[in-house]
């Protein structure tokens, strides 16, 4: 009866690799970044790690859970509204009005609708920025997860939502500025956004809560709760008969998933100014999918750095040649999904395999 | 002998007009090893699907003071109720010890659940010992071979410490020393625990039954010891009747086509 | 009382609409459990083939009529291409389907705003289907519509005969019900597969025909419908057509009725809510095919 009870300790080496690559990244981030790129591409960067914090939750669901979750651009925009409703008010209130400027426009009363008037308050608008999107994805997921609706059932109702969500805005021009959205951001807590200084400050911001958010879905992903999860994506039923329900475990995932998303979209409006129906239907909720399909689903660094490149690549090439790009978009996803379904993050483990023809154990995160 | 008995009272199931589980009653003891028996069709995966939730059924199953049915699977799992599948069904991704792990944390708190395993929990370690698995514990359990599959599920019945395991078929597929090692394992566990076993392997079922419950139609046949079992006539009818003539003449209700009972069986 | 029977009316147009779109589906994601996002410029592509008909064959009702058949063909023909490139590859992967496709879907567009510019096109409605038809006590159901839920129904019809009673309707059924046993059996699967892909996007270039009376032909109206096309399976239930027939007029007239009582968009967001409650109630859809795995 020799026992070993100890997991013998993984080399200095591997043991540093992870933070290693994590004080490299914040290196990178937080001041090689800042350091060598103008006001203009800093901004530009700010609004492709957003997209990555979106991301983080999307390869938690989806990469570890298996989840496809399709509406992420729900979340988003339901974090982002929050977050404009505030800062729409306070450049009203600085102003010395008490309507935002399209609500005057399109006015139907003097009065501002009941459900705007909490938002005025900085600290509610702060905790609904992330509550709101938790709250939807909880209540969704709740009854779907629940009844064991299918996975493919799933997508699509994601879908839906985000189609509805995205109408219904649309429709309700008069309080929440239909297709224009909420636009012409002035301020943000006080700070004036034409103020490059406090560009750059929001671009910190954005890219500690991605560090941040990385740290702790890593923390996630190695923790028991990350071994159950893939346990989950991999045999729900198996799961249940040991005593778990597979539901709650999924709609853990799913809704700090929503959470993280709500949270990008509310530091998007910042970062660029708007936040509109357009960045919220079917086609943005897919896209946010792109990115860490393209990088790697299951492996967050693969997940973060697919959806910075995703979005810079549509960025700079949908202006040169905007037929070009989509034509590219799609193959894209067609060869990275079709083709290379651990996405670019697999690349290596596929070629050594293919080299060598032996099974890859290695752990991907 | 500890733990608690099993004990089931008129059990139907019906899936849309077929009834496969037809007013079953049965009796098991604390400490049993019961094998079930019975040609395909008979309704004996049915019965345990209905005993651990995944089917809805009519009638009643006791465990101990609890009543199972109309319970989420879950929960009845968490009641000490666990079981087996005809395929191995382990999380192919993940090691072997993390296997282990997932099935003793039913029931952990969100702080454990949070945090990384650090090293192997003792139930996990002795479980690994009793399958003998141990020196295959960083493997992934996708690359075991079915066998070790087949243990590796029983392992983790074991660290889930199930008060009633419920094991689809576990030598099906085994090499002859194989099924020695799991019949081995199989009493030893049977020490403190009950075991149902339902099995087609008749040499295996000699081997190590303590009781044995034959089904056929959906209902039981006959019930006792292995030699009891082996002398009744309705047994010996339905088991070597049924090669001398295609038509038993047995039951009230038809017997499914060979070929479609066992397309039911596999899926 | 007309008001009523009018919304209803118009609930049952929207529900013919709906129905022909979902129909392909019943079959591709339906029966074969693929999320195709091309449906969507399948449907596309039956509306621009009545386009490019119209204009190279005088007389409206013609062209239409020559639409049906030849947008059947052509829709059909890239579905079943699509199928043989990407989709047999991921059967094992029925959600990633949906992220292949959907590139697909990207590019088709794209293919379509390059071939017939990015605005809308339109064409002529034959001069028979332009006209409202009177039902009496002033209740009027435009009559393209009435062709919409004809065609609809004779679709329907049709797919039902081929289903139930031909030899390739049996073989699909097979496939459906059990692959490794249909495959063991003699059936080629491939085969099978690529003909039911065949069939259902035919049937998204039926229905692009259709649309081409009731609205504008562009690049994107393939995604204005896909999403509510899908619903109207998940909901109707896997396998079987009746339940795609129930669920179609039923959420049509849902959505007429309450679009009457509320707004479009208010009506789109309880409509989604009434589908997830429906779907607590029946998880796998209004009709399912039982079956005795775990999955």
């Amino acid at each position: 009866m020799t026992t070993i009870t100890e997991t013998p300790p993984a080399p200095l080496s591997a043991r540093l690799r992870v933070p290693g690559a994590f004080v490299l990244g914040a290196v990178l981030l937080l001041g090689a970044a800042p350091l060598a790129l103008s006001d203009f591409r800093l901004s530009l960067l700010a609004k492709y790690l957003c997209y990555a914090i979106v991301a983080v939750g999307v390869s938690l669901a989806w990469g570890r859970g298996g989840l496809m979750v399709l509406g992420q651009g729900v979340f988003f925009g339901l974090g982002g509204y929050a977050m404009a409703m505030h800062l729409k008010l306070a450049d009203a209130a600085a102003t010395g009005e008490t309507l935002p400027d399209f609500m005057q426009l399109y006015g139907t009363g003097d009065a501002l609708p009941w459900w705007w008037k909490p938002f005025a308050n900085p600290g509610f608008a702060l905790a609904m920025t992330v509550l709101l999107p938790m709250a939807v994805a909880a209540l969704l997921g709740f009854f779907v997860f629940q009844r064991r609706v299918k996975g493919a059932y799933f997508a699509i109702l994601s879908q839906a939502l985000a189609a509805a969500l995205s109408v219904w805005l649309v429709g309700q021009q008069a309080t929440t500025g239909g297709t224009n959205g909420l636009t012409d951001i002035q301020g943000f807590f006080g700070y004036s956004l034409d103020d490059p200084v406090n560009q750059r400050m929001v671009y910190f911001v954005i890219a500690a809560v991605l560090l941040l958010l990385m740290a702790a879905a890593r923390q996630l992903f190695v923790s028991r709760y990350g071994e159950l999860l893939v346990a989950v994506r991999d045999s729900e039923e198996r799961v249940r008969f040991l005593g778990y329900n597979p539901a709650n475990v999924k709609l853990v995932a799913y809704v700090v998933a929503a959470g993280m998303a709500g949270l990008a979209g509310a530091l998007f409006v910042p970062a660029v100014g708007i936040i509109s129906p357009a960045l919220i239907g079917i086609v943005p909720s897919i896209g946010f999918v792109i990115g860490a399909a393209v990088g790697g689903r299951a492996s967050l660094v693969g997940a973060v750095l697919g959806a910075i490149a995703v979005a810079w690549a549509q960025s700079t090439l949908s202006d040169a040649f905007p037929g070009a790009w989509t034509y590219l978009q799609g193959l894209l996803f067609v060869l990275a999904v079709g083709f290379l379904p651990g996405g670019l993050a697999s690349l290596g483990i596929v070629l050594r395999r293919r080299r060598t023809r032996t099974p890859a154990t290695g752990e991907t995160a | 002998m500890s733990g608690e008995g099993l004990t089931v009272r008129d059990l139907r199931v019906t899936f849309d007009g077929f009834t496969a589980v037809d007013g079953v009653d049965l009796d098991i003891r604390p400490g049993d090893l019961r094998f079930l028996i019975g040609p395909n069709g008979a309704g004996k995966t049915t019965l345990v699907d209905a005993v651990t939730g995944l089917v809805k059924a009519t009638g009643s199953v006791r465990f101990g003071e609890q009543d199972l049915l109309g319970k989420p699977v879950h929960k009845i799992a968490r009641l000490g109720i666990g079981r087996t599948f005809q395929t191995a069904t382990v999380f192919e991704e993940l090691t072997v010890v993390q296997n282990l792990d997932i099935a003793a944390g039913a029931g952990r708190g969100v702080r454990t659940m949070l945090r990384r395993r650090k090293d192997v929990p003792e139930p996990v370690a002795r479980a690994l010992e009793t399958i003998g698995l141990s020196r295959l514990r960083d493997r992934p359990a996708g690359v075991l071979a079915h066998g070790q599959k087949q243990w590796l599920e029983i392992g983790m019945l074991l660290v889930q410490d199930v008060r009633l395991l419920l094991l689809d078929e576990p030598v099906a597929g085994m090499s002859h020393d194989e099924r020695e090692a799991t019949g081995e394992l199989l009493r030893r566990v049977s020490e403190d625990r009950t075991v149902v076993v339902i099995e087609h392997d008749m040499d295996f079922m000699r081997a190590y039954a303590r009781s044995v419950s034959v089904l056929h139609a959906g209902k039981v046949l006959s019930e006792g010891s292995v030699a009891e079992v082996q002398a009744d006539a309705k047994v010996q009818e339905v088991y070597l009747g049924r090669a001398c003539e295609p038509e038993p003449a047995l039951g009230p209700a038809p017997t499914p086509a060979p070929a479609a009972a066992s397309v039911a069986e596999e899926a | 009382m007309t008001v009523i029977l009018n919304q209803s009316f118009t609930g049952i147009s929207i529900g013919a609409v709906l129905l022909l779109i979902a129909l392909g589906l019943t079959l591709t994601f339906g029966q074969m459990g693929v999320i195709n996002m091309a449906h969507g410029e399948f449907i596309m592509t039956g509306a621009y083939t009545t386009y490019v008909l119209q204009k190279s064959i005088s007389g409206a009702g013609v062209s239409l009529l020559v639409a049906l058949p030849v947008a059947f063909l052509v829709a059909g023909a890239m579905g079943a291409l699509l199928e043989w490139l990407l989709i047999r590859r991921l059967y094992t992967r029925p959600l990633d389907t949906l992220l292949v496709t959907w590139g697909v879907s990207l590019m088709l567009q794209q293919l379509a705003r390059d071939v017939f510019g990015a605005p809308n096109v339109q064409t002529h409605a034959p001069d028979l289907l332009t006209g409202n038809i009177s039902m009496g006590g002033g209740i009027t159901f435009a009559s393209s519509r009435l062709f919409i839920l004809g065609l609809a129904l004779l679709s329907v019809l049709v797919l039902t005969i081929v289903l139930r009673l031909t030899p390739l309707g049996r073989r699909i059924r097979a496939v459906v019900q059990n692959r490794d046993l249909a495959e063991v059996s003699g059936i080629a699967t491939g085969r099978v597969d690529r003909v039911t892909f065949f069939i259902g996007s035919g049937l998204a270039g039926v229905a692009g025909v259709a649309l081409t009376l009731v609205g504008p032909i562009g690049p994107t109206m393939g995604t204005n419908y896909i999403v509510d096309a899908f619903l109207v399976v998940v909901v109707g239930g896997i396998g079987q057509l009746k339940g795609s027939v129930i669920t179609a007029f039923a959420l049509g007239v849902l959505q007429s009725v309450l679009e009457y009582s509320t707004t479009v968009s208010v009506a789109k967001v309880i409509v989604l809510v009434a589908i997830v409650a429906f779907l607590q109630w029946r998880p796998q859809g209004l009709y399912t095919l039982r079956t005795r795995s775990l999955a």
